[in-house]
């Protein structure tokens, strides 16, 4: 348990033992098990559930992580660092709407990301541009119209480079 | 049980001294992995636990109050977890129950872009400023852009 190494590279507190918190939510479901049983067993059958769907992204996720760190740093640099230019921000605002996947399996691919050099304003465009999901357009159209869908989307990706900035900014600005 | 083979091949691989091309970056996603599968299982146990909570009670949150609901929409979005998809069924029935489509817009904006409950893993992740600033920008911006949506929806009619 102990040595783990630190995924942002800078903490070395903060995810000492990511089993810490795997242990707090495990006793949370021990404490509502003697209240409501009923709902720890639905929770757990949930859990099941989405952790057989999960497991052949995962696959997918380790496939990713390993040709990132096959990259090294200078090649993703060159795609999505500082010096990539307009190309780098049409990369990233791509890759949030092509790449599917909860968030929770994106957040280690883009700390990695992060660690080679990827610029914040650029994980910002991506974690913004998931919202379109093109597979799940016509299901927004049959809730929402396609007026409705056309300019929302819309307006998501031309905010997500303004959302990449200042988050960016923002975090220049904290350091 | 899902840890373990991760764990053994890690720890062979970290006693390992030589280092081939590609030992170095299975080694590197590797350890990675070890760290990720705690968290995530935990998360997945969290949202199991949490969800069931929130989606009985979406509606009562509602008060009829076009600028409240904006913010309620927002922080009920905000809050929720699971994809995209979901949100745009959970938003079609609160607009049937009468709750404004400003309201709903931000809700479905809130859902995807803001994760109260991912903070945890994001914040591992991406570092803890990071998760925290993207959060409160993006939790703005849902707001901003249901207005300008309804705004602009609004000149079509």
């Amino acid at each position: 348990m102990s040595g783990t190494t630190l995924p942002n590279g800078r903490d070395k507190k903060r995810v000492s033992n990511p089993y810490r918190f795997l242990l707090v939510v495990l006793s949370a479901y021990v404490l509502i098990w003697f209240q409501r049983p009923d709902m720890v067993l639905a929770a757990l059958h949930g859990f099941g559930g989405m952790l057989l769907r999960i497991i052949p992204i995962l696959i997918v996720v380790f496939i990713f992580l390993f040709v990132i760190n096959s990259f090294g740093p200078e090649r993703i640099k060159k795609l999505l660092g500082k010096e990539s230019g307009w190309k780098g921000w049409l990369i990233a605002a791509g890759a949030g709407i092509f790449i599917s996947g909860p968030p929770y399996l994106l957040y280690p691919m883009l700390g990695e990301l992060r660690k080679q050099g990827v610029r914040d304003a650029f994980l910002g465009v991506i974690l913004y541009n998931r919202n379109v999901k093109i597979p799940f357009v016509p299901v927004m159209v049959y809730y929402f119209g396609a007026t409705y869908t056309l300019i929302l989307s819309s307006y998501i990706l031309l905010f997500a480079f303004l959302n990449g900035k200042i988050l960016e900014l923002l975090l220049a600005r904290r350091r | 049980m899902l840890l373990g083979p991760f764990f053994v091949v890690g720890d062979i691989l970290m006693t390992e001294n030589t280092s081939p091309p590609v030992i170095t970056p299975l080694r590197k996603t590797l350890t990675l992995f070890k760290t990720v599968l705690p968290i995530l299982v935990g998360m997945l146990l969290l949202i199991n636990l949490l969800n069931p909570l929130l989606e009985s009670r979406y509606s009562q949150w509602f008060t009829g109050h076009y600028l409240h609901d904006t913010l309620i929409g927002a922080v009920a979005g905000s809050i929720s977890f699971g994809i995209p998809i979901t949100s745009y069924i959970v938003g079609g029935e609160l607009l049937a129950k009468g709750v404004s489509l400003l309201a709903v817009t931000a809700f479905i904006l809130a859902w995807t872009t803001v994760g109260v409950a991912m903070l945890p893993l994001e914040a591992a992740f991406l570092g803890k400023k990071f998760a925290l600033i993207r959060n409160i920008l993006n939790f703005f911006f849902a707001i901003l852009l249901a207005a300008l949506t309804i705004f602009t929806l609004g000149l079509f009619k």
